[in-house]
């Protein structure tokens, strides 16, 4: 595994664990009452596990295991990699800080905080597909033997 | 990769990039609120990147890496073309849904819960039906006698 697919990796794993302690303080709280405002935690949780972890997780494996990109550069362009893991990250990051602070303190900052974190991992995304695109590719045929 | 691969890989790369696209507007508008309509894309936003990406990208890396049948066949591919097929009509129906709904009403859009349930459960089907009989243990080599 090259060394950019075991950061997405182990971050990926990093965030599985934070979102289950989010998400066990979110029904911690439902149970016993704890403090009505970790309640605006819940959609955190949600988006720690499905970008942090189960996003991230596929972001790496895909990086890793997809057809070659080209004998030369078997991962393609790996700038675009990078630019995918800086933007999930920080605006993810930036959202788990921002939307429970926005929910508490209304304060238009977070709410600015917030549209950056969207922008951030929108262009995240994207870069992804432009990486992996050109890796998603049916195994040429030589020499007259049938591809697949 | 064979070809049902590159389309149902392809196609959930599409979907990640709608559906990533929406929810970032849901949340930018969440923080600044400039227009109450967008948040109206937040289910079709669930849709997209749950069932046209996570679970399309699995029906698409499973049908490339499952052990394959005898011959080397990889199964009945018309399956696997039907699962394409209704999945993402499924997903552009439960995509659609809330937006109209909030432009025309709920009443007249009563068809669309019902054929995108459908169109889920026969996609599901015809994967199960396909994957099952290639879910197999490795082949293994004989051993030499001492």
């Amino acid at each position: 595994m090259y060394p950019q697919a075991r950061i997405f990796i182990r971050t990926a794993l990093i965030y599985l664990l934070l979102a289950f302690l989010v998400g066990a303080l979110v029904l911690v709280n439902q149970g016993l009452d704890l403090n009505p405002r970790i309640g605006a935690l819940q959609p955190v949780f949600y988006h720690l596990l499905m970008v942090g972890w189960a996003t991230q997780l596929i972001c790496g494996v895909a990086l890793w295991m997809f057809p070659s990109f080209s004998r030369e550069q078997p991962h393609g362009d790996q700038r675009l990699g990078w630019i995918t893991y800086g933007g999930l990250n920080i605006g993810l990051l930036l959202r788990v800080v921002a939307e429970p602070l926005l929910a508490w303190t209304g304060a238009a900052g977070w709410g600015w905080a917030l549209a950056v974190s969207a922008l951030l991992q929108v262009v995240a995304i994207w870069a992804f597909i432009a990486a992996i695109w050109p890796r998603v590719k049916v195994r040429p045929t030589f020499r007259g033997k049938p591809s697949g | 990769m064979p070809r049902l691969s590159l389309w149902l890989v392809r196609t959930a790369l599409i979907w990640l990039g709608i559906g990533q696209t929406l929810g970032g507007l849901v949340l930018a508008n969440k923080g600044l609120p400039l227009l109450p309509w967008l948040w109206t894309l937040r289910s079709s936003h669930i849709h997209i990147l749950l069932i046209g990406w996570t679970v399309q990208l699995a029906f698409g890396v499973a049908f490339w890496i499952l052990p394959r049948l005898g011959g080397g066949s990889r199964g009945n591919e018309r399956l696997v073309a039907l699962c394409y097929a209704t999945l993402n009509l499924g997903v552009l129906l439960a995509a659609l849904h809330d937006p109209l709904a909030s432009l025309v009403g709920l009443d007249a859009l009563w068809p669309l819960p019902v054929l995108t349930g459908l169109c889920y459960v026969v996609a599901a089907a015809a994967f199960l039906i396909h994957a099952f009989p290639r879910v197999l243990p490795l082949p293994t080599l004989p051993t030499e006698k001492p």
